[in-house]
């Protein structure tokens, strides 16, 4: 499969990066030459192989149970300040390159 | 006091024998890192505060004559991908230049908790993205052992902080090999443990079904010992695994006479440099005297590992990062008029081209229309590619090879071409696709005097195996 440069657009737009004329042609040249390498895995017949998402399902607690009963371990019960409590307000806003007391402020979302 | 080769045990009992104070010794190892760290560059940050309280904490304690925890008055480095409460944290990368987490990762508080003095924060590949140090975006690290040379990445700071005496041990993290390969370039230990066996809460996130916290140290027992500090299940991390922590400390000096080393055809083929060939080739054979039987096998799918990770792993990155939008934490363009041009901007200017070319491929590896030629094909691989260690580990208790194809390069010679750099971790990503574990221990030099590093594999969850053969291995070397 060969990337055009719509391609380099498209998905710079999908992943939010805003790239030069130049990181375009670098981006065009790089991913070309790494996508036909990647190719050889085509080689492969894995009509019949199951997809691994997660290792863990491989292994781990609980392998006599089945289906989520495995991971039943990982579970918390529903409730309000289950593991911790929430962090306090100024705390989580402390990072945030503009807000005000309450909320992170952000530009207007601009309608096209 | 002597910081070369300065190990847990040797700097614990000197602290709790108060034959020197651990304010003392940290002040030692912040000396170390003034006179050396300007050429090396293993640090970002320094938490002197931090470092000197706890210090001070376990110095109390001795002189109350009580017995200070497993890393009691330990000075550590702690690499910048893990979250620390009130310590920039950066994960390389400029787009968090002064981010200051609201918490620890469990990882780091479970070294404290023992007693660890955290002397700062380890310099890495942008969110362990790389295998040389070289795409940090602050500075490259340079290897101790050769100052025109890389460290290895991701984890280079942690491993060259350990090389240089400037830490007792660090935790670095490994996705694709970004402990071992340091570690084998450098010189020292490195161990990435199963996966799910150290809680990954608080580990800044790049690929999270390949991303391992581990130690990297000067002696395999100081891999042990911190290792049995922070693994274990952890209740903020849902694959954090149900598994019993044994003591690996004391399951170091069980016998290595009669167990079935492997030994994986695919790991010495072309690529493999004549000088790492031969030392590691020699270091099977000093196994082989110390008893155990080496047994030659194949794990057919090895060619595909590299492909099956650069698709998954930039897949699942291009899903981590897309938290770096500007918005609650992190740089923020300046000057933009709308949300999206404010996102896009942040973006641009906040990451490296590394970071930008996995974020590229792994989005267009997800998009519709790819996602089951690419990322989907990708993860079926993988189940191949367990399937073989699986298969394998009926027959042998472990694994030995090279940990990478050749010593460290130097400085600039791969960064023109991603692939080549890709290809470095050859040895490497298998395990982190399998999540079984691995370590790197030092097993000779090249002629300039280059370190190079043996690879032990084992199955899940048998870190035991893997330590006690390395222990083995390392103890019949002295």
């Amino acid at each position: 499969m060969k990337v055009t440069e719509q391609d380099v657009a498209y998905v710079a737009e999908l992943a939010n990066l805003d790239l030069s004329d130049e990181e375009r042609r670098a981006m065009l040249r790089d991913l070309n030459s790494i996508l036909d390498y990647v190719d050889r895995l085509n080689e492969l017949d894995t009509a019949d192989v199951p997809p691994m998402a997660q290792v863990s399902e491989r292994y781990g607690a609980g392998q006599a149970k089945q289906g989520s009963e495995r991971f039943a371990y990982a579970r918390r019960a529903d409730m309000v300040a289950g593991l911790r409590k929430s962090l306090p307000r100024a705390e989580a806003l402390a990072n945030a390159p503009d807000a005000d007391e309450e909320f992170f402020r952000v530009p207007k979302v601009i309608e096209r | 006091m002597d910081l070369k080769s300065l190990t847990i045990d040797a700097a614990r009992s000197a602290v709790q024998e108060r034959r020197i104070t651990a304010v003392e010794l940290a002040e030692a190892h912040y000396a170390r890192i003034q006179k050396e760290d300007g050429q090396i560059a293993a640090f970002l940050t320094l938490s002197k505060e931090r470092a000197l309280e706890q210090a001070d904490r376990m110095d109390r304690m001795a002189a109350e004559g009580k017995p200070l925890p497993p890393l009691g008055g330990v000075p550590v480095g702690i690499k910048d991908v893990m979250s620390t409460r009130g310590v920039r944290t950066t994960a390389g990368s400029r787009i968090l230049d002064r981010y200051v987490p609201a918490y620890d990762c469990t990882a780091v508080a479970r070294m404290e908790a023992a007693g660890a003095v955290v002397l700062g924060k380890m310099n890495c590949d942008e969110f362990a993205m790389g295998s040389s140090n070289e795409n940090s975006g602050y500075h490259p690290v340079r290897n101790p052992r050769d100052l025109s040379r890389v460290p290895g990445g991701s984890s280079g700071g942690s491993a060259a902080a350990v090389a240089a005496d400037m830490a007792v041990v660090t935790l670095g993290s490994d996705t694709g090999g970004s402990i071992r390969q340091p570690a084998s370039f450098c010189g020292v230990v490195g161990m990435m443990p199963t996966y799910g066996r150290v809680s990954r809460y608080g580990l800044i996130a790049f690929a999270s079904s390949l991303d391992h916290i581990g130690p990297l140290a000067k002696t395999v027992k100081d891999a042990a010992t911190v290792l049995r500090t922070i693994a274990g299940r952890d209740p903020m991390d849902s694959t954090s695994a149900e598994v019993p922590v044994p003591d690996y400390v004391a399951e170091l000096e069980k016998p290595v006479r009669g167990l079935k080393l492997g030994v994986p055809k695919e790991y010495f083929g072309d690529g493999l440099d004549g000088e790492v060939r031969q030392a590691v080739e020699a270091a099977i054979g000093r196994l082989q005297g110390l008893g155990c039987e080496i047994v030659p096998l194949s794990l057919p799918h090895t060619p595909y590992a590299i492909p099956a990770y650069y698709l998954i792993a930039t897949a699942e990155a291009s899903s981590n990062l897309a938290r770096y939008d500007g918005v609650r934490y992190g740089q923020r363009a300046r000057g933009v008029k709308t949300l999206s041009e404010m996102y896009r901007r942040s973006r641009d200017q906040g990451f490296g081209a590394e970071v930008k070319r996995r974020i590229m491929l792994g989005t267009y590896a997800l998009s519709a229309g790819y996602y089951d030629a690419y990322y989907l094909k990708a993860q079926k691989v993988r189940t191949l590619l367990t399937r073989d260690f699986e298969e394998a580990f009926r027959k042998v208790d472990a694994m030995v090879t090279p940990t990478s194809p050749t010593a460290a390069f130097r400085l600039g010679e791969k960064s023109n071409d991603p692939l080549s750099m890709y290809l470095a971790d050859i040895y490497t990503v298998t395990a982190d696709l399998a999540g079984i574990p691995g370590i790197s221990i030092p097993c000779g030099e090249t002629q300039e005097k280059l370190p190079i590093g043996l690879q032990i594999l084992g199955k899940h969850f048998d870190e035991a195996t893997v330590l006690g053969i390395a222990h083995a291995y390392e103890q019949a070397q002295s």
